[in-house]
């Protein structure tokens, strides 16, 4: 269950690369774990570290602190590739809790949604707005679906209306599933998929 | 009033809504087919027990071991050399997990285990006119019979655990018809690269699509799921074909597919599954089979793809700069001049009966080229009986290569096999992604005779010249 999200001020981390795929936000030979927590480390594993496993100090992830960097800005076509869950996980254990793009995969969005991480696509000048400000304040409101910054006009943006009422009233989805039995029985019974004995 | 023309995509989304979708809620979409494996597995379980619940319909729930296994066989105490105690330790938790819910497992010691999208058609779990979902975005390979299957994250993976149901707003409808036929020498991996490049990386964002025409009729079954496995390479969430004769053949007679007369029944009604002539599409493009050669990649993203032999694109974008630097490849120059280490022929897109013939009848007679790793590991313990009931192993072994026991393997190279830093393989799989074979490893997908025809040539190589002179000796 996520915590609630209702609105994040938080400086960007920028990541102006185009496509990147789940395979460099979460590499698959860490996928043979059986938690959720402690992917964070392996966030962008190959861009991050160097041949030795020392750290690379001029990338972003290891040139700021991710406390107040909560929000990446990443070049566009973000997280195609896996459905890999993985991958959201590994993006929120290092501390983001939104990804602003201007068109990140669809599994990925709904995969990160589920666990409180909030993918924003916006237009293309925004975006490049972004991209060139590294570090920029940025206040994503969650209610009013729309990103304030000192400098620049208001950005509207949209969630998917189940999603984002979930986010803002901290509701768990398969709860909210799992209320829906009765409507799943009906199912069952009028198509005659009840299970054999 | 909407047309009462529906297509197939729409009748099978309407044969499983529990619930129809409305502005503030998702539709809520029945499960019939649920396939499990290790790898996005292990979370969703821990979720629903934390809740103290058992899945609701294991009956309709599948799993195997596929991504983490070794292909390497166990020593003499029987172990099985895992790449990580990670690695058995996410094993053997999902057989942990399917024994405590009364999941049907296909492990180590079963004759059925496979890479999850190669066992559940053979099996005849596959069925057209169902849902079928995966932990794994790769589930678009089950469309080729006509059902709806897509990947979902492990989260829904518990949703569907728990509730055998899925939140779902509905996609849009895309149809590539692919007019014309492939020729000789030219299979359906070279069709979905030349598709994917038409599409574009991204372009299929949104839809489900649906491929028809003359050259998807004219494809075998195996053919119509290598086409369809790569639907998510074009970013679309499934790609569905319209079940025919072809589709029935290929289901009678397998495992969980009804016998005798209500195999009648099952057919007649899989085969009103297809789209309603004229019904109407959100999209539509249209492509000639006929003119698809050999295709290969020369960037890092599945539609960055060109015939073998031609030059490739000059650069275009910082992301095509990028592309080429990794790869050590150049704008202008063709693919085929630069020496491979590695070639790899399996996966969930080639890792079939087919891909593996198709592979052997270059292989046959030929040795690899001195230098160069060859790891064959088809796609399931049947594919793997066959292969060797027929002889291929030898052919492939005789020739140079690896023959390995089935999973993922190098696809996805998270069991021990990898290709090392600055390596360039030509690969039978479905993504070339910077380090998806390996850290600083470099990919070049294409066909199994491609791939076969590149590693005795030792670099990228068209293997018509080598098919016909295979049929000619
Ligand atoms: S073969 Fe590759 S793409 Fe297919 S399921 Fe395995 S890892 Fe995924």
């Amino acid at each position: 269950m996520p915590d609630p999200f209702r609105a994040l001020t938080s400086r960007t981390m920028v990541l102006p690369q185009a496509s990147i795929d789940t395979d460099q936000i979460i590499p698959a030979r860490f996928l043979t774990t059986t938690s959720r927590k402690g992917l964070g480390k392996h966030a962008f594993q190959d861009w991050r570290y160097d041949a030795t496993g020392a750290p690379i100090a001029e990338f972003a992830l290891n040139a700021v602190d991710p406390a107040d960097h909560r929000i990446l800005v990443a070049g566009e076509n973000f997280a195609c590739g896996s459905s890999r869950e993985h991958a959201p996980w590994a993006l929120l254990d290092y501390g983001f809790r939104a990804i602003i793009s201007t068109s990140i995969a669809d599994i990925f969005t709904s995969n990160a949604l589920k666990n409180g991480l909030l993918p924003i696509e916006v237009d293309a000048a925004t975006h490049a707005a972004l991209l060139e400000r590294p570090g920029y304040e940025v206040t994503i409101d969650l209610e009013q679906c729309e990103l304030r910054f000192a400098n620049l006009a208001p950005v509207a943006f949209r969630v998917e209306a189940f999603a984002r009422h979930c986010l803002l009233e901290g509701v768990d989805p398969l709860g909210w599933l799992l209320e829906q039995t009765p409507a799943i029985l009906a199912h069952e019974t009028a198509h005659h998929l009840e299970r054999t004995p | 009033m909407p047309s009462p023309k529906r297509t197939m995509f729409d009748k099978v989304w309407q044969a499983h809504v529990v619930s129809p979708e409305t502005a503030e809620t998702p539709a809520i979409l029945y499960v019939d087919l649920h396939l499990v494996h290790e790898v996005t597995s292990p979370q969703a379980f821990s979720e629903i027990e934390a809740r103290g619940i058992k899945a609701r319909r294991p009956d309709r729930t599948f799993a195997t071991l596929d991504h983490s296994t070794p292909t390497l066989p166990p020593d003499a105490q029987g172990r099985r050399p895992y790449v990580t105690h990670d690695a058995e330790e996410q094993v053997a938790t999902l057989v942990r997990n399917c024994a405590a819910h009364g999941i049907t497992l296909a492990g180590w010691d079963s004759a059925d285990r496979g890479i999850v999208h190669v066992m559940a058609p053979e099996l005849g779990l596959t069925q057209p006119g169902s849902v079928v979902v995966c932990g794994d975005s790769h589930t678009a390979t089950h469309g080729a019979f006509g059902a709806l299957a897509f990947g979902i994250g492990t989260s829904e993976v518990a949703h569907v655990l728990a509730t055998q149901c899925l939140l779902q707003r509905k996609p849009k409808t895309l149809l590539v018809e692919i007019g014309g036929r492939l020729s000789a020498g030219v299979s359906a991996k070279d069709l979905a690269l030349a598709m994917i490049a038409a599409l574009g990386f991204g372009g299929g964002a949104g839809f489900v699509i649906e491929y028809a025409g003359e050259a998807v009729r004219a494809l075998d079954m195996e053919s119509r799921m290598t086409l369809c496995n790569m639907t998510i390479e074009a970013g679309a969430r499934a790609g569905m074909i319209a079940p025919d004769e072809k589709t029935i053949e290929y289901l009678r007679g397998r495992r969980h597919i009804p016998r005798s007369d209500a195999f009648d029944k099952s057919a007649e009604a899989w085969l009103a599954f297809a789209s309603d002539p004229g019904a109407p599409y959100d999209s539509e493009i249209r492509l000639d089979a006929s003119g698809v050669a050999p295709m290969a990649t020369w960037g890092t993203t599945p539609d960055a793809s060109a015939p073998i032999g031609a030059l490739i694109p000059a650069p275009q974008s910082d992301s095509d700069h990028k592309a080429l630097a990794y790869m050590g490849f150049a704008g202008g120059a063709a693919t085929t001049g630069h020496p491979i280490d590695i070639v790899f022929i399996g996966s969930c897109t080639n890792g079939r009966i087919s891909d593996l013939r198709a592979a052997a009848s270059v292989l046959r007679g030929r040795r690899v080229k001195a230098g160069i790793r060859v790891l064959v590991a088809p796609g399931s313990e049947a594919v793997r009986r066959e292969a060797e009931a027929e002889g291929l192993d030898r052919i492939f072994t005789d020739a140079g290569a690896e023959w390995r026991l089935p999973g993922c393997s190098m696809c996805i190279a998270m069991n021990g096999d990898f290709a090392p830093p600055g390596s360039l393989t030509v690969s039978t799989s479905n993504r070339n992604f910077e380090g998806r074979q390996g850290k600083g490893a470099r990919t070049i997908l294409a066909s199994p005779a491609t791939a076969a025809a590149s590693a005795v040539a030792g670099v990228l190589s068209d293997p018509r010249p080598f098919l016909a002179e295979a049929a000619h000796a």
